[in-house]
């Protein structure tokens, strides 16, 4: 009986996704019409261009909950505002080492170029991401946080959106 | 009328502050005339008991220096705020962890190795570590306990202000000690410095390129400095654009890039995300593998863009392993 | 009954600490420990970080002696790259150095251990602090004060950046020259410290030494150990804060060692107890034979004191003059009078006073060539300094990026710490009996940490912060007997 009802409590991970909207998202609508069938673990933001990414909204997301986050972007030398790709790129790959620094596994934060007729590659490293962050595991900050210790320290708020709201300090 | 009360207290913090404010010089003398400071543990004789006995709320402003990682250092926070109108938080390590904040890349149990374990020049033999409760012939002896996590002072109590600095420019201090006895103060909250970036202030501002690329990073010691030319354009690894003015661009009017121990403008939630941020799109590697290249000259990303800021960024600290048995080298 | 008394927190120092007394049953003094209660971590937080980064970082252990540290870690900058930085580099950089020591050496004295003697050990406590000594000084002299701590401040400031932090040392040389027009105000400022120096050194005279009762404190038993003595010297034995080799002298004063600083690991070693987060350090081939003094015992002392007995003379004249004066007063060499710390402290500002003037004049200062640029691959490096509190060590090893894989650092405090346990414990046994405890007997037992001037913040290169004082004496089921307040300064 436990064993069915454990099976049924699959961890369904949560990613945040940042698509740029000229390609990656114009391909995840053409995955959708073409009701190619994807994981439901994406939440989707739209960005102008994915040189909007700001390594404040991934860790955001992180510190908020999500297990994942996946930004896509337009293939090098198709950025609707010329290299607004690029920077993305440089930005991530300084991400990538910061979190590993964190001890946040990088393979947590992946980037994308997905071009608008793409719909199948947002099929695919939708349904890949998910199960890799599935093995994974959920990212569970603030447990992690607390290493052996019982110590009567206070616990960092995990939730965001009061400092969001009042407007800038975490 | 009666002065108003003020109070100066230090958490875990290096005494710099404190000196900051023996180098107002005279002008403090103006400044005990204008107030009674009825606790300065540095300097005057009132205690923890004398604080504790005050009315809630009799206390006009409490400027408290250093970053919170023992309950005896969070308790005395909360006594001042319960005690305090207005609480300031005083320099880097109140503000956003400061220095020590750099703690927060490791556990407290790796800071104890090194230090009792692993040192070169330890006792052979001695495998002894300072403990909580250690006995002694005729009683026991105690040390406070200390935290895993350094935190910035507003994650413990309410703050009102911030004086950013390592430690806060003598003039921000006269500042914001002006405009609370005048009663001009802005909205709560805020950060009582120049709500723009250290560019703006400094000396090389006019020789910064209208597009401002960087072709190598370079470290300080790799290059000769030239002293007029914008430090960025030269490569360096400045954070003035990121980094509130109000120190008068101390260190880049010596040819040493900007640390960022002022943090951020109000328009900033993560300081080091953002410094990043702005260093890598300055960039003019455009192929993965340039930019992978590139980017490992920047040798420690954790360090250079959360050097005073780690505690109150998004992360906050390093995570253990989500497997303990995986351990990755940091 | 037993008791134990806590003093917490201890005050007029750099840093956290406090002193636990143990009581015996006819309320005497069974032993007492100098505790220090904060750890911070840098030597391990360190790893990781570029070393060049390290003068700015390791700066931040003490607010009060930043430049120390910024000093010992350039030092061992240029050790780590076996890079040799341009003479006017060294020049300047001990110009500044000596700049730091008086302004720092002025601040114990005037602010921090002085009150005990200008005010007086059993004055009020309320008057024990700076406001004091500017009332016994007079507010002309107190301005005199203040003002020289202001110009010297400034002209740090205008090298190096900021006085607190700076930003300053790169490996084989400095950041940036001095600038020619701005020689003169070194001179100028350095003319005017060499007469604050004699002044402080006639304040002194004039309110210590004319005093018996002082001077029977300070040559008294109850403030006096016999342990080894090192310090930094000049290839002529003479005290240099900046560059040269350990001397190491016994409780007779021979001669038992001369080391280069980057020989440290084969003559110090560290001890830690449970009850502390400050680790001591010893003589490594004498050996730890626990907290005793003597020659038998590996405790050695460092700072003003521990100097002036290491070397054999002051390199400049009338600071050789006020050394010979010292030593002829007290005895002869070597003085082992913990209190006389505080004069030797004085013969020191001066010695950085005259020294700074001769640099000063110097016209490399303004040299343009204050660089050597690195080229070889970084593996190893150790810097060794006077801090004003005593020798500084700051040893790292890297990858060949230059990244921090490991630092050690032995800090001043850490030099004397033995020593100061020693002092403290036997403080409190000669003026504490029959359980009998008072505000005055608390300040008498303070004294003999203060007069080492420690930096608790940089002992455990820790997060210091102090607290007003309150003892509380309790019986041993804990029952609270006597509570006595007393003022931090």
């Amino acid at each position: 009986m436990s064993e069915a009802k454990s099976d049924n409590k699959r961890f369904e991970p949560r990613i945040v996704a940042f698509f740029c909207n000229w390609c990656t998202y114009t391909a995840a609508d053409l995955a959708g019409t073409a009701r190619m069938r994807y994981a439901a673990n994406v939440r989707v933001i739209r960005l102008m261009c994915s040189g909007r990414l700001d390594p404040q909204f991934v860790f955001a997301a992180l510190r908020g909950g999500a297990d994942g986050v996946l930004i896509g972007g337009c293939h090098p030398g198709d950025c609707h505002y010329q290299e607004g790709n690029h920077k993305a790129l440089r930005r991530f790959v300084l991400m990538q080492r910061f979190l590993t620094t964190m001890g946040i596994e990088p393979e947590r934060v992946r980037l994308e170029w997905i071009a608008a007729s793409e719909g199948d590659k947002v099929q695919r490293v939708i349904n890949q991401m998910t199960e890799k962050v599935r093995a994974l595991g959920p990212l569970r900050l603030e447990q992690r946080m607390l290493l052996h210790t019982d110590l009567p320290e206070p616990l960092l708020e995990t939730s965001l959106e009061p400092a969001l709201v009042e407007g800038g300090r975490v | 009328m009666s002065k108003p009360k003020i109070a100066f207290y230090w958490c875990a913090s290096c005494g710099g502050c404190e000196e900051a404010v023996v180098d107002l010089n005279e002008a403090i003398l103006d400044v005990l005339a204008a107030v009674e400071i009825v606790f300065w543990p540095v300097a005057l004789d009132f205690k923890r008991t004398d604080v504790e006995a005050l009315p809630d709320g009799s206390i006009a402003v409490s400027f408290i220096n250093g970053a919170v990682r023992s309950s005896e250092q969070f308790e005395m926070a909360e006594i001042l705020r319960r005690k305090s109108q207005l609480v300031v938080a005083f320099g880097s390590c109140a503000h956003t962890g400061g220095v020590p904040g750099l703690g927060n890349l490791y556990t407290l149990d790796q800071l104890v190795t090194t230090a009792y374990r692993d040192a070169p020049s330890l006792q052979t033999g001695n495998g002894t570590r300072p403990e909580i409760e250690s006995s002694v012939p005729g009683g026991t002896l105690t040390l406070p306990e200390l935290w895993q996590t350094v935190k910035t002072l507003d994650q413990c109590v309410a703050v009102d202000y911030y004086l950013p600095g390592c430690p806060p420019p003598v003039q921000l201090i006269v500042g914001a000690v002006q405009a609370i006895l005048k009663g001009e103060l802005p909205e709560r909250g805020s950060t009582l410095a120049p709500d723009k970036a250290l560019c703006e202030d400094c000396p090389r501002k006019e020789s910064k390129p209208e597009k401002l690329t960087v072709k190598e990073f370079h470290r300080p010691h790799e290059i000769l400095i030239d002293p007029e030319q914008c430090l960025l354009a030269q490569g360096l690894l400045c954070l003035g654009p990121v980094t509130r003015m109000g120190c008068e661009a101390a260190c880049t009017r010596v040819n040493m890039p900007c640390t960022g121990c002022m943090g951020a403008t109000s328009r900033v939630t993560d300081f080091g995300a953002k410094a990043m941020s702005a260093v890598a799109s300055m960039l003019e590697a455009t192929e993965a593998s340039d930019i992978e290249a590139q980017l490992a000259r920047i040798v420690d990303p954790a360090g250079t863009f959360f050097r005073y800021s780690l505690p109150a960024s998004l992360l906050h600290r390093h995570y253990r392993p989500q497997h303990p048995e995986e351990v990755r080298p940091t | 009954m037993t008791r134990h008394i806590t003093i917490d927190p201890i005050t007029r120092l750099e840093g956290h600490g406090k002193i636990d007394v143990l009581l015996d049953d006819h309320g005497n003094v069974d032993r007492a420990y100098f505790q220090v209660p904060e750890l911070r971590g840098f030597e391990r937080f360190a790893q990781g970080r570029p070393a060049e980064d390290m003068p700015q970082i390791t700066s931040r252990i003490c607010g009060v002696c930043p430049m120390a540290h910024h000093m010992a870690s350039t030092r061992a900058l240029d050790d780590l790259y076996k890079v040799d930085p341009p003479p006017a580099a060294h020049k300047v950089r001990e110009l500044l150095y000596t700049i730091f020591f008086v302004e720092d050496h002025a601040l114990h004295f005037f602010y921090l251990g002085g009150p005990d003697f200008v005010v007086g050990p059993d004055a009020p406590k309320g008057e024990r602090n700076i406001i004091g000594v500017l009332g016994a000084v007079g507010i002309e002299t107190g301005k005199k004060v203040i003002g020289m701590r202001r110009e010297l401040r400034g002209l740090m400031a205008l090298a190096m950046g900021k006085a607190i932090h700076p930003a300053f040392g790169l490996p084989g040389g400095i950041s940036r020259p001095i600038a020619p027009e701005h020689q003169a105000a070194f001179i100028d400022v350095a003319e005017r410290a060499v007469e604050f120096a004699q002044f402080s050194l006639k304040v002194f005279d004039d309110v210590v030494l004319a005093n018996q009762k002082y001077v029977e404190y300070i040559t008294s038993d109850m403030y006096t150990h016999r342990t080894y003595y090192m310090g930094m010297v000049d290839d002529r034995k003479k005290v240099n804060f900046y560059n040269g080799v350990l001397r190491v002298v016994a409780p007779d004063g021979r001669e038992v060692r001369t080391f280069p600083g980057s020989r440290y690991l084969d003559h110090i070693a560290e001890h830690i107890e449970p009850w502390s987060y400050m680790k001591f350090s010893y003589l490594k081939d004498i050996g730890w034979k626990g907290f005793t003094d003597g020659p038998g015992s590996g405790i050695a002392s460092v700072a003003p004191l521990a100097r002036l007995n290491a070397a054999e003379g002051m390199a400049t004249p009338l600071a050789q003059a006020a050394y010979q004066r010292f030593f002829d007063t007290l005895g002869g060499k070597p003085v082992h009078h913990t209190l006389a710390n505080h004069w030797a402290r004085l013969i020191e500002l001066l010695y950085a006073a005259e020294r700074m003037r001769e640099l000063a004049g110097d016209p490399d200062i303004v040299s343009t060539h204050v660089r050597e640029l690195p080229t070889n691959t970084p593996k190893e490096g150790i810097g060794v300094v006077e801090a004003p509190r005593g020798t500084l060590f700051h040893h790292y090893t890297t990858d060949e990026r230059g990244v921090i894989e490991t630092a050690n650092l032995i800090v001043a405090t850490q030099n004397n710490a033995a020593r100061i346990a020693l002092s403290v414990d036997k403080a409190a046994r000669c003026a504490l009996s029959e359980g009998r405890v008072d505000d005055g007997v608390l300040n008498l037992i303070e004294m003999a940490f203060r007069a080492y001037d420690p930096c608790n913040g940089c002992a455990t290169h820790t997060l210091p912060g102090t607290m007003p004082l309150l003892v509380r004496v309790y019986d041993r089921s804990h029952t609270l007997i006597q509570e006595i307040r007393r003022d931090p300064t």
